[in-house]
C-alpha cells in the first residue's frame, strides 16, 4: 500500500534539452498533414472523390455521344410497291444515307416501337406510299422528311431554288461537353460536404475533438487545416475532371484555368462552410448523414448537373438558379464551354460566397466540440 | 507545500436536474499522485474534466497551479497533459506521428522518439494506431498527454478494460513521471490502483466526497486491518448478528447473502473463539475465510454497497 511522502518544496526537474521549440503554424501544419495523410490512407475515400466521377463522366459521355443525325434506318413494309420504293431509295442522291429493310407489316411495327428503325414506309399498292412515324420521336420526324425527299427527288421532283448545304459545327454543343462542368461542381460539392462534415462528426463521436481541445491548439488552426486540405482535393478534382475531358473527350477549355480555380475555390468555400453547419452540433454519424443527403438531394435533381434545368416549370426557376451548385455549374459550364469573364458571374459568384459565407457564421455560433 | 489543483465547493448540475457533483472540495499536493475512487456515476469524470477544463462548472472555484480558467486558459493548458476516458485516436496514422500531432500544439515538447520509448512503444512506433493493442493504445493516449511536458497529469480511467500486465505497465509510467516531480490526479474504480498508486485518496460517491485520507489512513478507519468472512448452517438473521459482536477483538459485523463478515483487530484471538461458538451452539462453518482489509470494505462500510456492481 502506499504511504503519504510529505515531500518537501516541490521542485520540478528542469525538462530535458527539447530539441524542438514549435513556431506559431506546427499546430496548423500538423493538422494538416494528418488529415491529407488520413484521406489518402483510406482506400474508400479515394474511389468517391476521385474515381467514381471520372467513371461516371467516361460512362455517360461514352453512353450519349452524339450520332450523326445524318443516318437513318426505316422499314419497308412488304408487299406490291415495295421493291419500286427500295428501288428509288437506292437510287436516290441520300441513298448512302439511308439503310432499308423490307419487312411484313407486323415485324416493321414491331421493330419500329423498339426503336430498330426510324420510320415504317407501307407502299399503298397504287404508286403512292403512306409513312408511319411517331412526333414524340424526334429522329422519325426527321427520317419521314428525309425519305419524302429521297423518294421525290428520286422519282423525278426537281427542286425549284438551286440549294448547297454547308456544316458548321461549334465545339461545346456536345453532352459531354455539358456533362463534364456539371460533374466537377458535383464532386466539388460531394467531397466538400462529406468531406467536412462527416470528418467532423466523426472526430466528435470518438471524443478527438474534445481531446484536442485540452491542448492549446487554437481551435482556428484546426478549421483552417481543414479548409486548407479541402482547397488540395479541390485541385486534383479539377485536374482529374478537365484532364479527362480534354485528353479522352477533346473538350475545348475556352476560359482561363485561373478562372476555373477561383471557382473551384469558391465552390470549396461555399460547401466546405454548407458542410460545416451540417456538423455543427450533431453527435452522431447516422444524423449529420440525413442532413448531408437532405441537402444534396434537391441539387443533384435540380441544379443542371445531368440535364439542363431549363426543362423545369418557370416559376420555380429562381429558386434554383439560387442554390449553390447551381451557380457553380453554371458559372463552370459559361468559363469551360464559352470563355465568359468572371465579371459577368457576379450573381452567381454572389451565391455561393452568401452560401459559404452565412453557413460558416451560423456553424461558428453553433459548434460544439463535445 | 505548494498546492497544485484546488477546487472549492465544485457543483455540477445538468439541465436544472441531474445534480453530479454537490458541493466538492478538494486540495492536491505539488508532487503528489492524487485519487478520485468511487464507482460509476459518482461524479469523477465530471469532476476531472471540470479541473481539465473542458466543462464549465455550475458554480465553485477553481484553481489550477495559481491560476483560473477564466484568466489563462492558454497557460494552463500547456502546463497540462490529459488522457480522457475513451478517445479514439485516428486509426490510420501511426504512433509517432499521432505523438508528433499533439507535440506540434504545445511551445516546447519533448521529442517524439524519448517519448516513445518510454511509453514501450518503440516496436510499435511506425505502426498504425488500428493495429494497436488495448494495452498499447492506452499507453499512447498517456503518451500524448506526456509528449507536451506537463507539470500535472490528469488520468481519467486510465486502466479501465486492461490486462493486469498493460495495468502494472501503465503504473510504473505514472511512478515514474512521480518521481521526475510531476503532480497526477486520477479517477479510477480499482481499488488496487487507487491502493498501490495514490499517495492519497478523496473517496466519491454522488457527487460529493465521503472520505479522504492516504490508503491506510483509511482503512485505519475501520478499526481493524483485518476481515474474517464465514457463514454458519443455522439460519443467521439480523438479531444473531448480536452475538458475532461479543467475539474478542471485534469492531463491526456486516452481512451479506448469508455471509457474516467481521472486522478484527487480532484475527488469532477472534478466529479460535468464533469456532468455539459454533461447536457450542452445534451448528456447522460452512465457509471461513480471512484476509487484510481493503479499500474495498471502506468503501462497504461508508454507503454500503460495493465499488463495483457486480
Amino acid at each position: 500500500m502506499a504511504t503519504a511522502e510529505q515531500t518537501p518544496s516541490i521542485r520540478l526537474d528542469p525538462p530535458a534539452p527539447s530539441p524542438h521549440f514549435n513556431g506559431r503554424w506546427s499546430g496548423f501544419n500538423q493538422l494538416l498533414l494528418a488529415r491529407m495523410k488520413e484521406l489518402l490512407r483510406e482506400p474508400e475515400l479515394i474511389f468517391w472523390i476521385f474515381g467514381f466521377p471520372l467513371l461516371l463522366a467516361a460512362g455517360l459521355g461514352v453512353a450519349f455521344r452524339n450520332k450523326p443525325l445524318e443516318r437513318t434506318t426505316i422499314a419497308i413494309v412488304s408487299g406490291s410497291g415495295a421493291q419500286d420504293v427500295l428501288n428509288l431509295i437506292q437510287h436516290s442522291p441520300q441513298a448512302s444515307s439511308i439503310t432499308a429493310r423490307v419487312l411484313d407489316r407486323a415485324q416493321a411495327l414491331q421493330a419500329f416501337h423498339l426503336g430498330k428503325y426510324d420510320l415504317v414506309v407501307e407502299p399503298d399498292g397504287r404508286g403512292g406510299v403512306c409513312y408511319i412515324y411517331d412526333p414524340s420521336r424526334q429522329e422519325t420526324v426527321l427520317s419521314r422528311a428525309d425519305v419524302n425527299d429521297a423518294l421525290q427527288q428520286a422519282a423525278g421532283r426537281k427542286n425549284a431554288i438551286p440549294v448547297s448545304s454547308f456544316v458548321s459545327a461549334e465545339p461545346g454543343s456536345r453532352y459531354i461537353d455539358f456533362l463534364i462542368p456539371g460533374l466537377l461542381g458535383m464532386t466539388l460539392m460531394n467531397s466538400g460536404m462529406w468531406g467536412v462534415g462527416f470528418a467532423i462528426v466523426d472526430m466528435r463521436q470518438r471524443k478527438l475533438l474534445k481531446r484536442f481541445l485540452a491542448t492549446p491548439m487554437r481551435e482556428s488552426d484546426f478549421l483552417l487545416a481543414l479548409a486548407a486540405s479541402r482547397l488540395f482535393l479541390m485541385l486534383i478534382e479539377v485536374a482529374l475532371l478537365l484532364g479527362l475531358g480534354v485528353l479522352a473527350f477533346h473538350i475545348r477549355v475556352l476560359g482561363s484555368l485561373w478562372s476555373v480555380l477561383l471557382l473551384g475555390t469558391l465552390g470549396s468555400v461555399a460547401f466546405g462552410g454548407f458542410g460545416l453547419l451540417t456538423a455543427c452540433r450533431a453527435r452522431k454519424i447516422e444524423t449529420v448523414s440525413g442532413l448531408i443527403n437532405l441537402a444534396m438531394m434537391p441539387m443533384w435533381i435540380f441544379s443542371g448537373v445531368f440535364f439542363s434545368y431549363e426543362h423545369f416549370p418557370a416559376k420555380i426557376l429562381p429558386y434554383i438558379k439560387a442554390l449553390p451548385l447551381t451557380a457553380l455549374n453554371d458559372s463552370l459550364r459559361d468559363t469551360i464551354l464559352q470563355g465568359a469573364p468572371l465579371t459577368a458571374q457576379a450573381g452567381r459568384i454572389l451565391v455561393l460566397l452568401l452560401w459559404g459565407g452565412i453557413s460558416f457564421l451560423l456553424a461558428m455560433k453553433w459548434f460544439r466540440w463535445t | 507545500m505548494p498546492v497544485s489543483i484546488q477546487c472549492r465547493d465544485l457543483r455540477k448540475t445538468y439541465d436544472g436536474k441531474v445534480e453530479a457533483v454537490r458541493g466538492l472540495n478538494l486540495e492536491i499536493q505539488a508532487g503528489e499522485c492524487f485519487g478520485l475512487l468511487g464507482p460509476n456515476g459518482a461524479g469523477k469524470t465530471t469532476t476531472i474534466e471540470i479541473l481539465e477544463g473542458l466543462l464549465p462548472p455550475t458554480s465553485g472555484q477553481v484553481t489550477i497551479l495559481g491560476h483560473t480558467w477564466e484568466t489563462h486558459p492558454r497557460e494552463l493548458r500547456e502546463w497540462l497533459g490529459i488522457s480522457l476516458q475513451e478517445t479514439r485516436l485516428s486509426e490510420k496514422l501511426s504512433v509517432r506521428e499521432t505523438i508528433e500531432l499533439f507535440a506540434s500544439f504545445y511551445r516546447q515538447p519533448r521529442s517524439a522518439s524519448e517519448v516513445i520509448e518510454e511509453l514501450q512503444l518503440t516496436e510499435k512506433a511506425d505502426a498504425w494506431v488500428g493495429k494497436l493493442s488495448g494495452g498499447q493504445r492506452q499507453r499512447l493516449a498517456v503518451a500524448t498527454a506526456l509528449v507536451g511536458n506537463p507539470k500535472i497529469l490528469f488520468l481519467d480511467e486510465p486502466t479501465t478494460g486492461l490486462d493486469p500486465q498493460s495495468r502494472r505497465q501503465l503504473w510504473e509510467i505514472v511512478r515514474t513521471f512521480i518521481r521526475k516531480g510531476g503532480t497526477v490526479l486520477l479517477t479510477t474504480h480499482y481499488m488496487e490502483e487507487a491502493e498501490r498508486l495514490c499517495d492519497r485518496l478523496a473517496i466519491i460517491d454522488h457527487g460529493q466526497v465521503i472520505a479522504e485520507g492516504t490508503p491506510s489512513e483509511l482503512i485505519e478507519r475501520l478499526g481493524g486491518h483485518h476481515v474474517v468472512e464465514f457463514a454458519v448452517n443455522d439460519n443467521s438473521n439480523a438479531e444473531s448478528l448480536d452475538r458475532w459482536k461479543t467475539l474478542p477483538g471485534v469492531e463491526s459485523v456486516r452481512h451479506t447473502d448469508g455471509v457474516v463478515s467481521l472486522n478484527v483487530r487480532e484475527p488469532h484471538h477472534t478466529i479460535p473463539a468464533l469456532l468455539d461458538m459454533v461447536r457450542m451452539r452445534n451448528s456447522q462453518l460452512l465457509h471461513l475465510t480471512t484476509r487484510q482489509a481493503s479499500l474495498e470494505d471502506v468503501f462497504v462500510n461508508l454507503t454500503g454497497r460495493h465499488l463495483r456492481e457486480e
